[in-house]
């Protein structure tokens, strides 16, 4: 038997990764600069001779490719009650890999409608009513989308009772449309998966072939899904298992990058202790959150803010890392203006060729600064992730009530994302991130656990492995467990 | 689907919760498609669900003394948000003290609510009425 190919084609690097599904092991990795403003294909075939260099002259069975390129999957949602269907269409489009660019509630507006035309999503999720329950807003918002001059795709899963005649009043003026189940049938219930494996098959027929990535089917033999949704895929398959091989139970996962971050938690977050009152919308047992202002390049500027306004946030993150804020306001500046930059490259090359970065030397005070950015996307994006307890006073006495997902008891967390593999002390910035928060507001405790067992996504095979197993379950687990390094 | 949707719950910091079950579990018998919000409900999330399941009815209650404050300016809410004259029932210990039933009547119905029920009203009297209001029978 030969090896399979495993292309993650993401929006700075294109990442190839070699399995021998036999044994099973990792025979070999690579990266190149993608290339999608050109020829996709130029960072492929590159990222391809580098592997091949690498492992020797193994027959190739398999190539299979996932991909964030050309600014991933951006998708609009649409719901009919802010914290009912309009967050279970975030959701949704969450769990498929998706940056949400906007949510939109009840009835949508003219404004809406004009901010849906400069905005451009490539997917929209529409959604909107129980089934058998609210009919006019899903009536009413796909008519109102039937009449934008911008053609974008269309998945609809709101009331079934009036599904189809809201995809018609779309299909009406040649608006793409795929109906799919619900996303939520019940009040409180939530059936998110017909709509995530809707958008993936929509992401495939139609936008795929929008950014150009059609090309690499010269190259490649699939091209199966958004790379977050293979992230997914994988950390969910860690956690669960696979046919009698057992996998690591409830775990957490971090993916810091350079746009955002993503976390990703697996356990059902049920209350910890008896007696609690969990309120809100059901939560789902594999949990994506995407915080698209928190990326440690492109939104490095939103980063800051968090830790205060103005000159204040600029000089907290000066504080975190012992630098000077001229040095802090200086990096800032830099790195917006060129994300692709690393520290050590500063004085030499404005971009950073593909060398491996663990052998150029780092300039101190950048890298410090980097540090200090990422530990703060970790932690705010932890903090968003995570449920939340408060306490309330009734006339009967004390009750805690609990929203979103007790993650107390998880105690792994595995971290990648560039920013991360490549730091020097990874376990010591993921640290600085779950210790206390002393600047988060006091609205309740937070239901995270401050210290878990760290593991290192040491290859960056997560999207890989996530990739490989749409079709060989088994042997991406044993990898995944082989090489996630435990810190 | 000619099956009436209701909208059930406990107003406010009440958690009181056995009667809430009692309540479903009778009005499920009777035939309803019942959405069942629990205890310590706040107004809103009784419009939210009542928009999204386009509910026929929204039943609250309050057994602890202090409906009077909870359920002040839940009629207006739900017209504002678009859901004009849907049918309000409320029951339970509504108020503190002994004050004559027929005040505390007069008092939450002038807030909007259609029926309004003293302690120990039997599941069966809110069924009937619903059946009458909903035109079901």
């Amino acid at each position: 038997m030969g090896i399979w190919i495993c292309l993650d084609i993401g929006s700075t690097w294109t990442k190839a990764t070699a399995v021998d599904p036999d044994a099973p092991r990792i025979v070999g990795t690579s990266r190149s600069r993608t290339t999608v403003e050109t020829d996709v294909n130029l960072g492929v075939s590159a990222a391809l001779a580098e592997l091949v260099r690498q492992c020797g002259h193994h027959s190739i069975d398999r190539r299979l490719a996932c991909s964030s390129a050309a600014g991933g999957l951006r998708m609009a949602a649409v719901g009919l009650v802010p914290e009912l269907t309009a967050e279970a269409a975030r959701r949704a489009a969450f769990s498929a890999g998706a940056k949400v660019i906007r949510t939109f509630s009840h009835e949508l507006t003219a404004a809406d409608l004009r901010d849906l035309d400069s905005m451009r999503p490539d997917i929209l999720l529409l959604c909107g009513g129980t089934d058998g329950g609210n009919r006019r807003g899903l009536l009413h918002n796909a008519a109102a989308l039937a009449s934008l001059e911008t053609v974008f795709p269309v998945v609809l899963a709101g009331n079934r009772s009036v599904a189809e005649e809201a995809a018609g009043l779309l299909r009406g003026r040649g608006k793409p449309v795929r109906i799919t189940e619900n996303v939520m049938p019940e009040f409180n219930r939530l059936n998110l998966e017909p709509a995530r494996e809707a958008i993936r098959e929509v992401f495939l027929e139609r936008i795929v072939k929008a950014k150009g990535l059609d090309k690499v089917a010269s190259l490649v033999d699939d091209l199966l899904m958004p790379t977050p949704f293979a992230v997914l895929n994988a950390v969910r398959l860690l956690a669960e298992g696979y046919d009698g091989e057992t996998g690591w139970g409830d775990l957490m996962a971090l993916d810091v990058g350079g746009a955002t971050t993503d976390v990703y938690s697996m356990a059902a977050g049920e209350p910890s202790l008896p007696g609690v009152l969990w309120k809100g919308l059901p939560e789902p047992y594999a949990k994506r959150t995407v915080e698209g202002d928190l990326g440690v390049r492109l939104n490095a500027q939103a980063i800051t803010e968090t830790l205060g306004d103005g000159l204040h946030g600029l000089s907290q993150l000066a504080l975190r890392a012992h630098v000077t804020t001229d040095t802090a306001s200086d990096w800032l500046k830099t790195i917006s203006e060129n994300p692709g930059i690393l520290p050590e490259s500063v004085s030499t090359s404005p971009i950073p060729s593909a060398c491996a970065p663990e052998a150029c030397s780092l300039s101190h005070d950048h890298s410090a600064l980097d540090s200090a950015l990422a530990i703060r996307a970790m932690q705010v994006a932890l903090q968003r992730h995570a449920g939340k307890m408060e306490e309330a006073f009734t006339p009967m006495g004390r009750v805690h009530v609990q929203t979103g997902k007790d993650l107390t008891g998880v105690r792994r967390l595995i971290l990648t994302g560039g920013p991360l593999v490549d730091a020097l002390d990874p376990a010591g910035l993921a640290n600085a991130a779950l210790s206390a928060d002393p600047s988060a507001a006091a609205s309740g405790t937070l239901l995270l656990p401050d210290k878990m067992d760290l593991f290192l996504d040491k290859s960056y095979i997560l999207a890989a492995m996530g990739l490989l197993a749409a079709e060989q379950p088994l042997v991406a687990l044993r990898i995944m467990k082989k090489e996630m390094i435990a810190l | 689907m000619n099956e009436k949707t209701l909208i059930l719950g406990v107003i406010g910091a009440d958690v009181h919760a056995v009667g809430n079950r009692i309540l479903e579990y009778a009005f499920r018998q009777a035939g309803f498609r019942v959405v069942n919000l629990g205890v310590m409900v706040q107004q809103e999330e009784y419009i939210s669900a009542a928009l999204e399941t386009a509910a026929d009815a929204i039943l609250v209650s309050s057994l602890y003394g202090h409906g009077e404050m909870d359920c002040r300016g839940l009629r207006q809410k739900c017209e504002e948000a678009g859901l004009e004259g849907i049918l309000m029932y409320v029951g339970g210990n509504l108020v503190v003290g002994k004050q004559e039933f027929h005040e505390v009547e007069m008092k939450f119905r002038a807030m909007g609510f259609d029926r309004v029920y003293p302690p120990g009203t039997a599941p069966d009297t809110a069924i009937e009425d619903l059946q009458r209001d909903l035109g079901v029978v």
